[in-house]
């Protein structure tokens, strides 16, 4: 057994949260500079170069790229031969996030209540936590930040077999189309295939966790990514909707197997506000 | 275009608020005629700093209290993304203006805004009402006083050119 100190983790957490809404990745800011070479819209390509002038001002001034903070979203890879010292990982991760969102100046945007909208009172928790056990003695955290607007868009649809690859494309797309302006494009567009309702959701949204470029290791499924990302490029939505080429800046698919008779895809859109973050313990 | 002088912020809360009072007969917390609305809510300020991060955020969760502002002579509202049709018409009808500001650009656009002070319902935080003084706030013109849409007016300028260049070559 490796012990892991609870307080370890918060601070870490915490951290790790500032740096999610300070710092945006490389391969998010290389996406820009690469589509910013391809644009041919003139006012696209004002969009990419104020992206680009906003992630820089966000990274040496260590305020937020955008006022929406997001939910919390938390994938953790928990070895089992881990064990959390003083508290429970789920009590950890939150206290992190209420820290490192209070500390930062980062926006409190949970509401407890769904229908009454009364605000939590706990500062931008209960972040959204999937733990995923794995063997061995190693904690990973991967987080991210995950914006509201782009969220709202997103789709399932649990689909007939017999829609096939053709189905599940036109779905996809009709998604990205419907989203246009409102997801905040360029987009990194998260797909879950298979597994069942929930699953499907799942499996869209840990996909976004994947940096950018990165492509599945089955052939078949990075073909679609790549098919996929050139189709939603030429729907001519572009950065911020306001027309040209950048719609997509990535496409990423997981796939799981599924019940004979169905065929769940979950499309969650990301902003080009992606911002993840992974620290290993 | 560029920005310059004073504009209102409000999101969600607010306007379901402003728009209940509306309904009971009551004044608005500042007068709107002739205002602009700001669909923000900003991340907290720094110590050091004027506002937080402050792009807009998406104006259809607005839409069904618009109307009701636009009437009251309300002159324009900054956001992004897409508008109901009974807004269009409103805008239309209320010679009126929708803009659209870069979304995910808080940072950025936080710079603009030189001062900022809060007007109403500041027990809603970031989502309260402030008013805030603009520079040169950056922001685009997408639905103007005779209805003309421009996230479809600047799709299809840009797929028909597209589209020009691919027959040509
Ligand atoms: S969709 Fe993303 S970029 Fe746009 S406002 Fe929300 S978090 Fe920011």
């Amino acid at each position: 057994m490796r012990s892991i100190p609870y307080l370890s983790i918060v601070e870490k957490v915490a951290k790790m949260c500032q740096e999610a809404n300070f710092e945006l990745g490389n391969d998010v800011v290389e996406a820009f500079r690469d589509a910013l070479k391809k644009e041919r819209s003139p006012i696209g390509q004002d969009v990419l170069q104020d992206l680009i002038e906003n992630a820089n001002i966000a990274s040496s001034e260590r305020i937020p790229m955008c006022q929406d903070t997001g939910v919390s979203v938390f994938i953790v890879e928990l070895g089992q031969a881990c064990f959390i010292e003083g508290g429970n990982i789920y009590d950890a991760i939150n206290e992190g996030v209420i820290k490192g969102y209070e500390e930062g100046y980062l926006r409190h945007s949970i509401v407890d209540h769904p229908l009454t909208r009364e605000k939590s009172e706990t500062y931008n928790t209960p972040a959204i936590i999937h733990i995923e056990v794995c063997e061995g003695a190693h904690l990973t955290i991967h987080m991210s930040a995950k914006g509201g607007g782009s969220e709202n868009m997103s789709t399932l649809k649990m689909m007939k077999p017999s829609d096939g690859k053709a189905g599940v494309k036109e779905f996809i797309l009709e998604t990205v189309a419907h989203a246009g302006p409102n997801a905040c494009p360029p987009l990194v567009v998260g797909i879950g295939i298979g597994g069942n309702f929930e699953r499907c959701a799942y499996l869209a949204k840990k996909s976004l966790f994947r940096p950018i470029g990165h492509r599945s290791d089955r052939p078949e499924i990075a073909a679609l990514e790549l098919e996929l990302m050139e189709e939603m490029n030429d729907l001519g939505i572009g950065p911020q909707g306001l027309g040209g080429d950048t719609t997509a800046l990535d496409v990423k698919i997981e796939i799981e197997p599924c019940h004979i008779a169905a065929l769940p895809v979950a499309v969650n859109l990301n902003c080009h506000a992606s911002r993840h973050k992974e620290i290993r313990l | 275009m560029l920005i310059s002088g004073t504009i209102f912020t409000a999101r969600d809360a607010a306007h379901k608020r402003m728009f209940e009072a509306v309904e009971k007969g009551e004044d608005l917390p500042f007068d709107i005629k002739d205002q602009f609305i700001y669909y923000v809510g900003p991340t907290p300020a720094m110590p050091w700093m004027v506002i937080g991060s402050a792009g807009p955020t998406t104006s259809s969760r607005m839409d069904k209290y618009t109307p009701t502002l636009l009437d009251m002579g309300l002159k324009g509202m900054i956001g992004k993304g897409y508008r109901s049709e009974e807004v269009v018409a409103s805008i239309v009808k209320n010679k009126a203006v929708y803009l659209a500001a870069i979304g995910g650009t808080g940072a950025l656009i936080s710079r603009t805004i030189k001062e900022m002070e809060v007007v109403a319902y500041k027990e809603l935080g970031p989502e309260a009402i402030y008013k805030l003084t603009v520079e040169d706030f950056p922001a685009t013109v997408i639905i103007d006083s005779q209805g003309s849409d421009w996230y479809s007016i600047g799709k299809t300028i840009f797929n028909d050119t597209k589209n020009k260049e691919k027959t040509q070559s």
